[in-house]
């Protein structure tokens, strides 16, 4: 049998059995919509552009919290590649700031900031900066010590240092923990906008649950699924990027 | 020599641990923002004596390592059967793995809503949230595992004319462990999050629920205290996981 005939027995007939026990009412609608409602559902909030606001609310405190997480992890990965002595000895400490859940400063950030976007980023700049960093940290540590050398003989600025050597050293890999990162970054914003943020697609995903709009929960899923292998495909991207200048 | 240099690293880590909480204290007694929602770490690890001292911390933390070693459990216990089975079979590769791959790249936080939907606010829903989640590393590794089991072990199971199953368990399933133990490691950490994240929704005992308690009632000092005790939590099951990685694939170690 062909691959491709063999790999679709599974999805069509979950799909078609899904939509076939709806119809004679062995599956409760309540629970499990069926395949033509959250179509229908997820239609309607495309064409209504409720769909699109909360797409870019999230997406918008996704990236934000990601460019914050990498400036953050990127600075600070380089510092403490460079001083050997303080990454040693911070070791225990930022292990332990690293261990603590991202999510887990929602309530924090909602005391602090409120809701809304500022909230929302900042915890995804928590989530993002540590594979960034952890990134920038080993590659940091790789730089040719002799190269250093050079330019302290060449007596160069920190700065002058920073764009000629160090930056286009560590880049390659930067990429991969921003790889990492662009995945942490729609997840966490996600989860912290069903937790307690009222906007984005987390929202309006458990808004519809609370509401019994289970048909429009699934089409939300969909999306948020068509959403995460959008990233993923994004960070494989990244990944070719990277492939030249690491090696 | 060796003993020295060990002594005088913990030294190092030790005076900037101190360093650290001694910055963060003055940051918030003689910083610029006099906001009752920054606490320093006297206070926080006062509130943790004080929860040491009465027993509740216990509740909370137990309460807490049981919810999500049950999820990390059951998602490894399914990640591995499934793992192995779409690692030994191209059949079973061809008819699973493109629905798992539509499934995977969803967040896994929003599937609680179906959970809650399917078992409502309680343990169940918990749990399965945190075995979808973190399943998926695990089952990843494991597929990886058992499809770069080296041709030399199977040919030496082929010449020794092991049975399929004698084959699984003393050829294949060891070969694979190598691939499968980081993804457990990885689904542990998701565990821990999605725990964190279900008791928050969910209102379960737990440290999790703790942060959130201590938000609506505007306690600070209890929240950062909670934030502590999930830090550590976090940090002591990751560093057991790798020394355990270490202990198990010594020819592993960089």
């Amino acid at each position: 049998m062909n691959s491709h005939l063999i790999s679709a027995i599974v999805p069509v007939s979950l799909l078609s059995g899904w939509e076939l026990g709806s119809a004679v009412g062995a599956i409760d609608e309540t629970t499990f919509s069926r395949p033509s409602a959250i179509l229908r559902a997820g239609a309607i909030a495309a064409a209504d552009g409720s769909l699109v606001t909360a797409t870019y609310q999230t997406l918008e405190a996704a990236s934000l919290g990601l460019f914050a997480g990498t400036l953050i992890g990127v600075t600070l990965g380089i510092f403490l590649g460079l001083q050997r002595l303080v990454e040693l000895a911070s070791r225990p400490t930022l292990e332990m700031l690293r261990a603590i859940p991202a999510i887990a400063f929602t309530p924090l950030a909602l005391l602090i900031f409120g809701f809304g976007l500022t909230m929302e980023s900042t915890i995804v700049a928590y989530a993002t900066c540590w594979p960034v960093m952890i990134a920038t940290l080993a590659a940091t540590r790789r730089i040719e010590p002799r190269l250093l050398e050079v330019a302290a003989t060449l007596e160069m600025t920190a700065i002058e240092r920073l764009w000629t050597i160090i930056i286009p050293a560590v880049f390659g890999r930067v990429v991969v923990g921003l790889r990492i990162a662009i995945g942490f970054a729609l997840v966490v914003a996600v989860t912290v906008e069903i937790l307690v943020n009222p906007r984005g697609l987390g929202y309006a995903l458990i808004l519809a649950q609370q509401t019994f709009r289970t048909d429009l929960m699934y089409a939300l899923i969909v999306w948020l699924a068509v959403l995460g292998m959008i990233a993923g495909a994004l960070s494989s991207q990244l990944d070719r990027l990277s492939v030249p200048r690491s090696s | 020599m060796r003993a020295l240099d060990i002594i005088w690293r913990m030294a190092a880590m030790v005076l900037f641990s101190l360093a650290f909480l001694a910055a963060w204290e003055l940051l918030v007694r003689f910083g610029p923002s006099r906001s009752s929602f920054f606490i320093g770490p006297i206070d926080a690890f006062a509130v943790i004596g004080r929860r040491f001292a009465d027993g509740s911390l216990f509740g909370s933390i137990g309460a807490t390592i049981a919810r999500m070693l049950g999820g990390w459990l059951l998602a490894s216990v399914i990640g591995i059967l499934l793992g192995a089975a779409i690692g030994n079979s191209r059949l079973v590769d061809r008819l699973l793995m493109p629905t798992l791959e539509a499934l995977r790249p969803l967040p896994a936080s929003a599937v609680i809503p179906v959970a809650i939907l399917v078992f409502g606010l309680n343990e169940s829903m918990s749990v399965a949230v945190i075995a979808f989640g973190s399943m998926w590393p695990v089952l990843l590794n494991t597929v990886h595992g058992f499809r770069n089991v080296p041709a030399g072990l199977r040919e030496v199971a082929a010449v020794l004319e092991m049975g399929r199953w004698r084959a699984f368990w003393t050829v294949s399933l060891p070969s694979a462990f190598v691939d499968i133990f980081p993804g457990l490691r990885t689904g542990l950490a998701l565990a821990l999050i999605l725990t964190v994240v279900t008791e928050m929704q969910a209102s379960l005992q737990g440290v999790g629920y703790d942060i959130f308690m201590a938000q609506r009632s505007y306690r600070s000092a209890d929240l950062y205290a909670a934030l502590l005790v999930i830090g550590a939590i976090g940090f002591t099951i990751n560093q057991v996981l790798l020394i355990g990685e270490r202990r198990l694939f010594p020819w592993l170690a960089r």
